[in-house]
């Protein structure tokens, strides 16, 4: 099952069956000026990522999963299978009945098992220019973020990355970076208004006590800038040799993230753990790397503990305790906090209509009582 | 600097594509299977569109060989920024046989109506993996050559190119008209955009035959068979590393 089984470019919609990963359908996609911009940087399933309502460092111009499915194949628990969107359709918009498309991307595959994703696909940006800026305090460059979004300008990326992160960077990647926190920007467009983005998005930057933009234009120098900001998981591990890391999560309104971020770098150094801060703040959501030695319990302890707050702080500021990642079972406590009990039993009772004996992914998202 | 560039692309079965061997052993199955350009022809042809930016060059031609689809990879070509093209059609069983010997006589024709100043082709091509093209072509035009570049470098009048060497890196300076193939890491391609797309359905392909060019493409070569690579055998687990020694000696290893 890795076809892509139908592909309407000039409709821009493509549907493809599990086995196609995102890097597979960009490859067919390129000769046609087509791409599918959602990019949570592993080649994953696409099938995958609408199980898992994907995102990535493109969402802040281009939405997550939930943006770009227009239509599901379902195998039911049962073995019935339907199409969310009905068989073969592949509107861009629609407002027939419920939506059932979006009840089931990002749910796990506990509600059903995904053989079939219709994709909206869009063209791909004549020119695509990357810049590097560092600021003063994570406070500076969040703010920047805020006032950029602010100014409506179109960015396509923009990602936080702290200081500790980018002397993990500079030292796995071999790059010389300032190490102090960092934007790395993306600006998508035609020549003049990539032009013109990047320059008001320079003055903002100026404004707000940011270096000088260091600038990437060719393919090859902007994919190793945001290879370095992909590979910070394994960078941050390799920076630490026989240590795990927590990876957190969390989302909130965008004008909430400057004091999130303030107390979490607050709360991660007074326990002495060591924890990057990087992220999606254009969402609003950001991931921290909490660093513990698996032989010594009470790191993991204190690890815990921190995201546990984390996650806390998140749901107190009408955030999400999970931006992109997921309930799976570690956060299936927060999800109760996070949605009431009222939200919970409803998801429940529309996992007993679908899934009545509990087949599917079970154990997850919220418990069988 | 005002450079005409000729860039040579090919055709070729897309490199993600699973090759399968037609029953009859007489070749691989090429009938609906996914084409696209040679990856290194499209490094190519990004190289040849980076100095046109750079204001070295001033046009750059496309030329590809073969049936009639290569229409599809020209407009590739021009679609990243390529102003006009060449195709030489040759299908069919003859097309099947075609070497890099035909090619490179078709691209010195071509450089000298042309008045072609640099031509560059990939190092190689994916599915005959022969890196001959640029080598015999600028034997033929008894011009200077800079194969497997990884980096160039235009000044005064002449190249100055990196190339990509078993011992490491070798810089050399070629003076032009001069051929080049371009390696791995001379730069990554851009992709062509929508909007160049619907452009280079307006840029011009040329039609020739390989006789307008003086090139005789009969076979020169007979495909006696082609056949896949043995399958992998299996290997064995042992218990421990005395067993492992054991059995290296009894194959004869140790």
């Amino acid at each position: 099952m890795d076809q892509i089984v139908d592909f309407n470019p000039e409709d821009f919609d493509v549907t493809v069956q599990p086995g196609v990963t995102r890097k597979g359908l960009n490859h067919f996609l390129k000769d046609h000026g087509l791409w599918f911009p959602v990019d949570p940087g592993a080649d994953a399933s696409l099938c995958g990522m609408t199980a898992t309502s994907a995102s990535g460092t493109n969402a802040v111009r281009y939405g997550t999963m939930r943006e770009n499915v227009l239509n599901t194949e379902i195998v039911l628990a049962d073995g019935r299978i339907f199409c969310t969107a009905g068989n073969g359709r592949r509107s861009k918009k629609s407002s027939a009945g419920f939506n059932l498309t979006n009840l089931f991307v990002g749910s796990e595959g506990s509600l059903g098992f995904i053989t079939k994703t219709t994709l909206k696909i869009y063209g791909i940006p004549e020119m695509m220019v990357s810049a590097v800026c560092a600021f003063p305090t994570v406070k500076a460059a969040v703010d920047v973020c805020v006032q950029v979004l602010q100014s409506n300008i179109p960015i396509a990326r923009i990602e936080l990355m702290d200081d500790v992160a980018m002397e993990m960077c500079n030292n796995h990647n071999k790059l010389d970076y300032e190490v102090a926190p960092t934007l790395f920007l993306e600006f998508h467009g035609t020549e003049e208004s990539v032009k013109s983005q990047a320059k008001f998005a320079a003055e903002i930057a100026d404004y707000n006590g940011g270096s000088q933009f260091r600038w990437a234009y060719e393919t090859e120098e902007r994919n190793r800038l945001w290879k370095a900001r992909h590979d910070i998981y394994w960078t941050v591990l390799q920076s630490n040799p026989g240590c795990r890391a927590i990876v957190t999560d969390v989302c909130v309104p965008i004008t909430c993230l400057p004091d999130l971020i303030a107390q979490t770098k607050s709360d991660i150094q007074q326990s002495g753990i060591i924890g990057p801060c990087l992220g999606h703040v254009g969402d609003g959501n950001f991931h921290t790397f909490l660093v513990f030695n698996p032989n010594k319990p009470e790191e993991f302890k204190k690890a815990e503990n921190l995201a546990s707050r984390m996650a806390n702080r998140a749901l107190d500021l009408n955030g999400t305790c999970t931006g992109e990642h997921g309930i799976g079972i570690g956060k299936m406590a927060y999800l109760e906090k996070e949605m009431g009990p009222l939200g919970i039993e409803i998801m429940k009772s529309i996992k007993r209509t679908l899934d009545p004996h509990w087949l599917m992914n079970p154990g997850k998202i919220f418990s069988s009582a | 600097m005002s450079l005409r560039i000729l860039v040579g692309v090919k055709r070729v079965i897309d490199y993600a594509v699973k090759i399968r061997v037609k029953p009859d052993k007489s070749g691989v199955i090429t009938e609906g299977v996914k084409h696209s350009m040679n990856p290194f022809d499209e490094i190519a042809i990004e190289e040849a569109v980076r100095m046109k930016e750079k204001k070295i060059a001033k046009e750059i031609v496309a030329f590809s060989c073969g049936p009639a689809q290569c229409q599809e990879t020209l407009r590739t070509a021009l679609a990243m920024g390529a102003d006009r093209g060449i195709h030489v059609e040759v299908a069919g069983p003859q097309f099947d046989t075609l070497q890099p010997l035909h090619i490179s006589k078709m691209l010195a024709q071509l450089a000298k109506d042309e008045q072609i100043d640099l031509i560059i082709v990939g190092k190689q091509a994916i599915d005959d993996d022969c890196n001959q093209t640029a080598q015999m072509t600028a034997a033929l035009l008894d011009w200077p050559q800079a194969t497997s570049a990884s980096k160039i470098e235009a000044k005064d009048g002449s190249l100055q190119v990196v190339r990509e060497i078993d011992g490491g890196l070798e810089t050399i300076k070629v003076k032009l008209p001069t051929v080049v193939s371009a390696d791995l890491r001379l730069n990554e391609p851009r992709y062509a955009t929508l909007p160049n797309i619907m452009k280079a359905k307006k840029k011009p392909i040329k039609k020739l035959t390989p006789k307008d060019l003086g090139v005789d493409v009969s076979p020169r070569i007979e495909v006696v068979t082609v056949e896949e690579p043995p399958v992998r055998l299996a290997g064995a687990k042992v218990e421990n590393v005395d067993m492992m020694v054991e059995k290296l000696k009894a194959l004869g290893h140790a």
